[in-house]
C-alpha cells in the first residue's frame, strides 16, 4: 500500500517509527495513493489522531513532573494501551500503558519491516481476519468499562454517533465527535456517582 | 523534499502535538469532580465508537462483513468466558474462516 503512494520501503518503516499511529498513517498514504497532495494527507492523519485530544485530557491529571516531559508521556498514547490502562475511577495506570505501548510500539516497527521487505510473500491480512483483532480488543475492554447503566448508555450514544457520521464525516471525526457522549457526566446523578466511588476507595482525587 | 518525505514529517509533527496537548494544558493538578465524571465516561463512548467504526464501516460507508460476525463471536467469548485471550484470538480465527469460504 505504501508502494501505491509512491514511498519507498525505507521510508514506510521510519513513517512508521516515527509516527507510530497506525490508521493515521494508513489514512495519510491512502490519501497519496489516490493522487492527493501531502497537505491533504497531512490533514487526514491529523483528524484520524484528533481522537487523542480526549484520551490526552483524560490522561492527563495522572501525569506527573512539567509540561515537556508530560508531553513527552502523553505520546505513549494509542487507542489499546489507553484503554488497557484506565482505572474505574477516571485514573490511569501509567507503567500499564507505557509498558502496554512500548510492546505494540516493537510489534509495529517489526510488522512494516517485514510488511515492507516481504510483504509480497505473505498474502492479504485481510485473509487471516486481522483487521477483525482490534475491534474485538475493544469490545472486551467495553464489557469491563461498562459496568453501570450509565456507562453502557453513553457507550451505546457514542456507537450510534460514530456511526450515523462515517458517511458524512471524514474518517477520524467520527470517533472524535462521539467522545461528546461523555458528556452525560455533567448530569447530577454521574457526579454523586463518582463522589460515592472516590470516598468508598478513600481516595480524595 | 520529496512529498513522502513532507508527509511523513508532517504527520509525525502533527501527531507529536495532538498528543501532547491534553497532559500539557492539564496535567499535575487536581480537577473538579466534574471533570472526573466526564472522564470516567470517555472510554466507553470512545470504545464504543472504536469498536462501531471498525466493526460495522468500511471506509466511509456501513458495512457488515466477515469482521462484523468475528468481532461479534470474539465478544460473545468474552462475555461468557470473561478472558480477553479468547476474545482476541476467536475474532481473526472466525473471520478468516468465514472469508475463505
Amino acid at each position: 500500500m505504501a508502494q501505491d503512494a509512491g514511498l519507498s520501503e525505507l521510508q514506510a518503516i521510519v513513517m512508521s517509527a516515527i509516527v507510530y499511529a497506525g490508521s493515521a498513517q494508513f489514512s495519510a498514504i491512502a490519501i497519496l495513493a489516490q493522487g492527493g497532495g501531502a497537505g491533504a494527507a497531512i490533514a487526514a492523519a491529523a483528524l484520524m489522531n484528533s481522537r487523542f485530544l480526549p484520551m490526552g485530557v483524560a490522561l492527563a491529571p495522572s501525569l506527573g513532573g512539567g509540561p515537556l516531559r508530560r508531553a513527552l508521556q502523553g505520546q505513549g498514547v494509542v487507542d489499546a494501551s489507553w484503554a488497557l490502562a484506565a482505572r474505574p475511577d477516571g485514573s490511569f495506570d501509567r507503567m500499564l500503558l507505557f509498558g502496554s505501548s512500548a510492546a505494540q510500539y516493537v510489534a509495529w516497527v517489526s510488522g512494516t519491516t517485514i510488511g515492507a521487505l516481504w510483504g509480497g510473500a505473505l498474502g492479504d491480512p485481510q485473509d487471516l481476519g486481522l483487521d477483525a483483532l482490534f475491534p474485538a480488543f475493544f469490545v472486551a475492554l467495553l464489557l469491563g468499562e461498562a459496568r453501570s447503566g450509565r456507562a453502557r448508555g453513553v457507550a451505546a450514544l457514542g456507537a450510534l454517533i460514530a456511526l450515523v457520521l462515517v458517511p458524512l464525516a471524514p474518517a477520524g471525526v467520527p470517533v472524535l465527535v462521539a467522545s461528546f457522549a461523555a458528556l452525560v457526566g455533567l448530569t447530577r446523578g454521574a457526579r454523586a456517582a463518582v463522589l460515592e466511588r472516590q470516598e468508598a476507595e478513600g481516595e480524595p482525587r | 523534499m520529496s512529498t513522502g518525505a513532507t508527509v511523513i514529517a508532517g504527520c509525525a509533527l502533527v501527531t507529536f502535538a495532538i498528543k501532547a496537548a491534553g497532559p500539557v494544558a492539564l496535567g499535575g493538578r487536581e480537577l473538579p469532580i466534574w471533570f472526573t465524571s466526564v472522564v470516567v465516561l470517555l472510554a466507553p463512548a470512545l470504545l464504543a465508537a472504536l469498536v462501531a467504526t471498525q466493526a460495522l464501516a468500511d471506509g466511509d460507508r456501513l458495512a457488515i462483513g466477515a469482521d462484523t460476525a468475528g468481532v461479534a463471536a470474539g465478544g460473545l467469548a468474552a462475555w461468557r468466558t470473561g478472558s480477553i485471550v479468547a476474545c482476541v484470538l476467536l475474532a481473526p480465527a472466525v473471520t478468516a474462516a468465514l472469508r475463505a469460504l
